[in-house]
């Protein structure tokens, strides 16, 4: 009983961790600004102020050309 | 080659991008591939805009990925490409073509500019006098 009971328990913290990991894109296809200046260096950036400024612009450009 | 080559070679070339545009630094449209070129371009200089203020360095190049899709811009000195891709593209290679681009159509602008004539060598004084 004891043991169902623990492999119930894992089996829906696996569910709920792979839910999670998927609404988060699971690291792919995630929401991000990269900018590569003149020196070489890069700066990505995904959450901020600058990262939705820049993102609402990007969004306003795709639908505009779609 | 011409801009509007260029792009035509590059949209060809790379079936990722969806629709591109060459412009100068003061905004100018060299020619796009949509017939709303100008609002691509206004659109480039608000993220380049937006991205200055980030670092003091200068901006060379930029993609901002959404779920909807990704905006790439690239600059060369005084010229510029911006385009317009889906989700999840092969960044290096979007950014290798439109690098690309930049300098086919560069090279062709570099070779109409009107040569200079040479310089004349000044008259000496008393040349050709007894």
């Amino acid at each position: 009983m004891k043991r169902k009971l623990l492999v119930l328990v894992a089996a829906t913290g696996a569910v709920l961790a792979s839910l999670a990991f998927f609404r988060h894109g699971g690291g792919r296809g995630r929401e991000r600004v990269d900018l590569y200046f003149a020196d070489g260096s890069m700066v990505s950036l995904s959450e901020g102020a600058d990262a939705e400024r820049l993102l609402a612009l990007a969004r306003t450009a795709l639908a505009a050309a779609r | 080659m011409e801009a509007a080559q260029a792009l035509a070679d590059l949209t060809e070339i790379s079936t990722q991008i969806q629709a591109a545009a060459l412009f100068r630094a003061d905004g100018s449209l060299e020619a796009a591939t949509v017939a709303d070129g100008t609002r691509l371009v206004e659109s480039a200089q608000a993220l380049l805009a937006a991205a200055d203020g980030v670092r003091a360095e200068p901006l060379v190049q930029l993609e901002v990925a959404t779920a909807g899709g990704s905006v790439f811009v690239v600059r060369e000195g005084e010229r510029l490409v911006a385009a317009l891709t889906g989700p999840e593209p092969t960044v290096g290679l979007v950014f290798y073509d439109l690098k690309s681009c930049l300098r086919a159509s560069a090279e062709t602008a570099e070779a109409e500019k009107p040569k200079r004539a040479p310089k004349r060598k000044p008259k000496e004084e008393g040349d050709g006098e007894a």
